[in-house]
């Protein structure tokens, strides 16, 4: 890429439009923002595009020692990329999604997602401990206007919840951090990771980070401000805040607890996993018994990010692998399934699912994208949910095999909520007169639901595109945490592997049976 | 010793303390029509204060001598500081001041003269190395203050703040002067470094009950709890203007008195007053975070915040490092900054009358009709909340680094819980002015035009705490690291 910053690029972009929306009008404003965003969205393939896998951990590095104490270090590896790319491909949608939707203080609005573009991209890239402390604080600021200005009739109350409780975790690891900067004398992110902490010291750290985490997450029981923030947001706001905020937790997991402590992190697995469990069970049953859909999808998200906390702490490259799979599946899929509930919410102003009905007679495409992602959702071979699922499953069955039984009840109980979901809206009778007037999509709208269908359908089908660059990253991380991992209870035996792949088919026509046979 | 150099450090009070006495025989014979004249005049004398100030610290790395009038009064790297520092917010306020006043028709000259009065007290406060010098200064300043106080003479509860502010001032000056006479009566000194020889070794119990009270008397003057009752009160009760400067210059000047107090003075006891400071520390943290909490006037809520600010600076002088008193000062300066922002802020919501909009309800809706001001208040309060990207959260940062580095990790982790208290009510600023809707189309007051002189110092205020702040880092980080190194150099 030569000497162009391509990151503080992307930084830079989404900041300016911002501040352009800030001060031009609406029709204006929505264009910058829609123009930004799709800059942005470029930038981020020439990113993936130039993206050396195999090559150096750290690419695309860029420092300048602005600040005293610490400094301007910008730098991806392959899983910070694959999240960055979530955001920007997420973003033009929740643009797209704003058009009609929101029409007071349009500029506002745009600038307040352009910051949050800008403050995504920057957790991720971020190379130094207290820019990535900024960046994850920041974005508070934006969401918490998103939330209050444009939410629904209890917004308030939702937004100072977000606020407040997101900020509590936060606080404490900056205090870890500047604990562990003073001891290990740099701030620089990739020299931390290669740094041992004392091991008594690791527990508080990492009870430090986790709190700021477990709440961003959400985990059971701290996840309650998520169902408040996402029935109030704004669609677009839903949209941001499952795809891509959620996501900044399970990224810190990876980034810091796991490669930084993991003395700490093989203590703690526990915790994690009866967290995760409880949260499966206990969220996957809540599910089942909302009436308002947005309510329904957060519950849901708790759900799958308690899969994704569980495949972290599996300590194996599959739970790893499925981890991060299930985090870039959940971002399209549950922002993709808040888009659906937006599209219906525009035209009948309400979020109920009782006054729905039978949508699939008058709206066909829009109950077959719908189908889509609520089987995405479920984990339908095929689609991205299922390689998620079953890479972090296989991973933490390696680890416990109890662990994996109760967090496989989840799949079945998502399959119970989801289906329930989608048959009250999509099928039966046509209960409600102006619910069965609604049109089908229009243009705009299937500009925003097929290309995550397309994006949904080719990581279920073919996810070694998203896997290949993040393989070096999580071996690396897979043999950093090998002097901590706990020991498993399914004691896998490994087997000799075959001279030719199951499938193969057989040469010699009278050998036919005996290839079958090796199934 | 050498008059000239005297002379020459003391160049900035002797100036301005000129201008002043000058200034007192215009306003006598010119009276109100002069005011604004003297207004004019007094901001030029304080330019050139800081100017000098600037200009002996520029040369001041080759200061060899730093000590005027036989070892009374000091100009050291951390003296310059300070002073430029509450020069530059003391110009601010008088900046912002006249159009307030003038719309009231009781603006006098005389405010102008009390403000340089009082900026040549905090002068020789911060440059105090002796108590005695220090006693002049402090008093010098204080009463200039009262007098601010109460300055709309014809408002009952300007008069009652004036009122309180003169008993309480006057209780603690007697406890930090009776505190004195102790620490006199048992180190036989007055000046710093001869009580700082002294107080070594073990500490008796009549020179502890001296640093207590002095500690006492100077928690008073920086508003630390369980010494802050009256800040509420006379900062609502005072005229905004006012309110804009006790929050911001008096406060640094106490809290440089403080801090060279206990690291200079009192500094080979550092187990003496650690645990006062850190106690004050926490309960200002606490106490500023709850008590505004439920406050409905705007003027009482920032008196908290004020309150809640000194906790986090008293974190910093609390570690007794060079590092914590550098940290301190980089705070201070982003402090300035965000109070006098939000004040001004304060003093621009008027209605076509003149009348301030001093309650939550009235500023309801306030994103709407006023954009630009709502802007910069939101922008203010995240910093003062401490949220990054502001260049509050900076100030914060580096006085738990500070702490965190003197291993006082359980006093920086209850701090820093606590400060999310005090995020409770700076995020309801941005509730009421960008949620909440105004509140009722014939009961919106309509927010008067504001002067240019008002959006110019908010604007100056809100650029500085903005994330463009941060490219101040190395500057300010350096700056603030020789004013602590030389407090720590014994002359």
């Amino acid at each position: 890429m030569g000497g162009l910053p391509i990151l503080s690029l992307m930084l830079l972009v989404p900041l300016i439009a911002g501040i352009a929306c800030l001060l031009v009008d609406a029709r204006p404003a929505r264009l910058i923002a829609l123009g930004a965003t799709l800059i942005n969205l470029l930038l981020g393939i020439v990113l993936w595009l130039n993206f050396d896998i195999g090559g150096a951990q750290w690419q695309f590095q860029e420092y300048a020692p602005l600040f005293a104490g610490f400094s301007w270090a910008l730098g991806v590896d392959g899983i910070a990329l694959m999240l960055i790319m979530l955001s920007v491909f997420l973003m033009p949608f929740c643009i797209l999604a704003s058009w009609e939707a929101i029409r007071t203080r349009v500029g506002e609005y745009m600038a307040a997602f352009l910051f949050m573009e800008a403050l995504m991209i920057g957790v991720f890239a971020a190379q130094d401990i207290f820019l990535f402390y900024i960046f994850f604080e920041a974005g508070l600021i934006p969401m918490y206007l998103i939330i209050g200005v444009w939410g629904g009739d209890d917004r308030i109350y939702a937004s100072y919840k977000f606020f407040l409780y997101t900020l509590l975790g936060s606080v404490l690891m900056l205090i870890a951090m500047l604990w562990m900067v003073n001891v290990a004398g740099t701030s620089s992110i990739p020299a931390l990771m290669e740094y041992d902490f004392a091991p008594a010291a690791q527990t508080w750290l990492w009870l430090a980070f986790f709190a700021s985490f477990a709440v961003k997450m959400p985990m059971w029981p701290v996840h309650t401000w998520l169902p408040d923030a996402h029935v109030q947001a704004p669609t677009a706001g839903s949209v941001i805040l499952a795809g891509v905020l959620l996501k900044m937790g399970g990224y810190g997991f990876i980034r810091f607890s796991l490669p930084m402590f993991p003395e700490a992190s093989a203590q703690f697995t526990w915790l994690i996993l009866g967290l995760s469990m409880a949260a499966i069970v206990i969220t996957s049953l809540i599910a089942l018994v909302q009436h308002d859909m947005k309510k329904l999808i957060a519950y849901s998200s708790v759900a799958h990010m308690a899969i994704v906390t569980a495949g972290l702490f599996a300590f194996n490259v599959q739970g790893l692998e499925g981890a991060m799979v299930m985090m870039l599946s959940h971002g399209l899929v549950s922002g993709a399934l808040f888009l659906c509930v937006g599209v219906i919410y525009d035209r009948l102003h309400t979020r109920e699912i009782a006054r729905y009905g039978g949508l699939a007679i008058n709206m066909p495409a829009y109950a077959l994208f719908f189908l889509l992602f609520t089987m995405a959702s479920i984990g339908l071979p095929g689609t991205s949910g299922f390689v998620a699922e079953f890479l972090s499953l296989a991973g933490v069955y390696q680890v416990s095999s109890w662990a994996a039984l109760v967090l496989t009840t989840g799949i079945i109980l998502a399959a119970g909520y989801m289906l329930y979901l989608y048959a009250r809206v999509a099928y039966g009778e046509q209960r409600n007169a102006d619910a069965a007037a609604m049109r089908d999509l229009n243009a705009r709208e299937w500009v925003l639901l097929a290309p995550i269908a397309a994006a949904v359908l080719w990581m279920g089908v073919y996810p070694e595109s998203f896997l290949a660059p993040m393989r070096q990253d999580i071996a690396m991380l897979e043999a950093r945490l090998a002097r901590a991992a706990p020991a498993g209870d399914a004691n896998l035996v490994m087997g000799a592997p075959r001279a030719q792949s199951a499938n193969a088919m057989a040469t010699l026509p009278g050998a036919e049976h005996a290839g079958e046979g090796a199934h | 010793m050498d008059f000239g150099l005297s002379f020459y450090l003391a160049g900035a009070e002797i100036g301005l303390a000129a201008a002043a006495l000058l200034l007192l025989l215009v306003t006598a014979w010119g009276g109100q029509r002069a005011a604004r004249l003297v207004t004019i005049i007094s901001v030029a004398a304080l330019v050139g204060a800081t100017a000098f100030t600037a200009a002996v610290m520029n040369n001041g790395a080759g200061l060899a001598q730093t000590e005027a009038f036989f070892g009374l009064y000091r100009l050291d790297t951390f003296a310059g500081f300070a002073k430029l520092l509450i020069y530059v917010s003391t110009i601010a306020c008088l900046i912002v001041t006249p159009r307030y006043f003038e719309r009231r028709g009781i603006y006098r000259g005389e405010y102008a003269v009390l403000m340089l009065f009082n900026a040549v007290g905090m002068g020789m406060m911060v440059s105090a190395v002796d108590l005695m010098t220090l006693y002049i200064g402090l008093e010098l300043s204080s009463l200039s203050s009262y007098v601010l106080a109460s300055f709309a003479r014809n408002d009952m509860r300007s008069a009652e703040a004036g009122l309180k502010y003169f008993v309480l001032g006057a209780l603690a000056s007697g406890i930090l002067l009776y505190g004195m006479s102790l620490v006199y009566g048992f180190t036989g000194n007055t000046s710093y470094a001869g009580i700082r020889a002294a107080l070594t070794g073990e500490l008796g119990t009549g020179a502890l009950f001296g640093v207590v009270f002095v500690l006492a008397g100077l928690a008073f003057k920086v508003s630390a709890v369980p010494f802050h009752m009256w800040t509420p009160d006379v900062y609502e009760g005072a005229p905004t203007p006012v309110t804009t400067f006790f929050a911001s210059a008096p406060k640094i000047a106490a809290v440089a008195v403080l801090a060279r107090m206990t690291l200079y003075a009192f500094g080979e006891q550092l187990f003496g007053w650690q645990q006062i400071v850190v106690f004050a520390a926490l309960a200002s943290i606490v106490v500023g975070a709850l008590g505004a909490i439920g406050q409905e006037s705007l003027k009482r809520v920032l008196a908290y915040s004020s309150i809640n600010n000194v906790g986090f600076l008293l974190i910093g002088l609390a570690t007794g490092t060079p590092a914590g008193a550098s940290a301190m000062l980089t705070y201070l300066v982003i402090y300035a900054a965000m109070t006098i922002g939000s004040f001004v802020a304060l003093l621009m919501l008027t209605d076509d009358d003149g009348v301030p909009l001093s309650t939550f309800a009235d500023i309801a809706g306030l994103a709407g009709t006023k954009p630009a001001l709502a802007w910069c208040i939101l922008l203010l309060m995240f910093s003062l909340a401490g949220i990054p990207p502001l260049f509050g959260f900076w100030a914060k940062f580096v006085v738990f680094q500070a702490a965190v580095q003197a291993d006082l990790v359980a006093l920086a982790a209850i701090g820093i819980a606590a400060s999310v208290i005090g995020a409770f009510y700076y995020i309801k600023f941005v509730k009421v002015m960008f949620f909440d809707a105004p509140a009722g189309a014939e009961a919106t007051r309509h927010v008067a035009r504001s002067p240019a002189a008002h959006w110019a110092v908010l604007v100056i205020a809100t650029l500085f705490i903005s994330p463009l702040g941060f490219l101040l880092t190395p500057w300010l980080g350096a700056w603030s690291n020789q004013a602590a190194v030389s407090l720590f150099t014994l002359a």
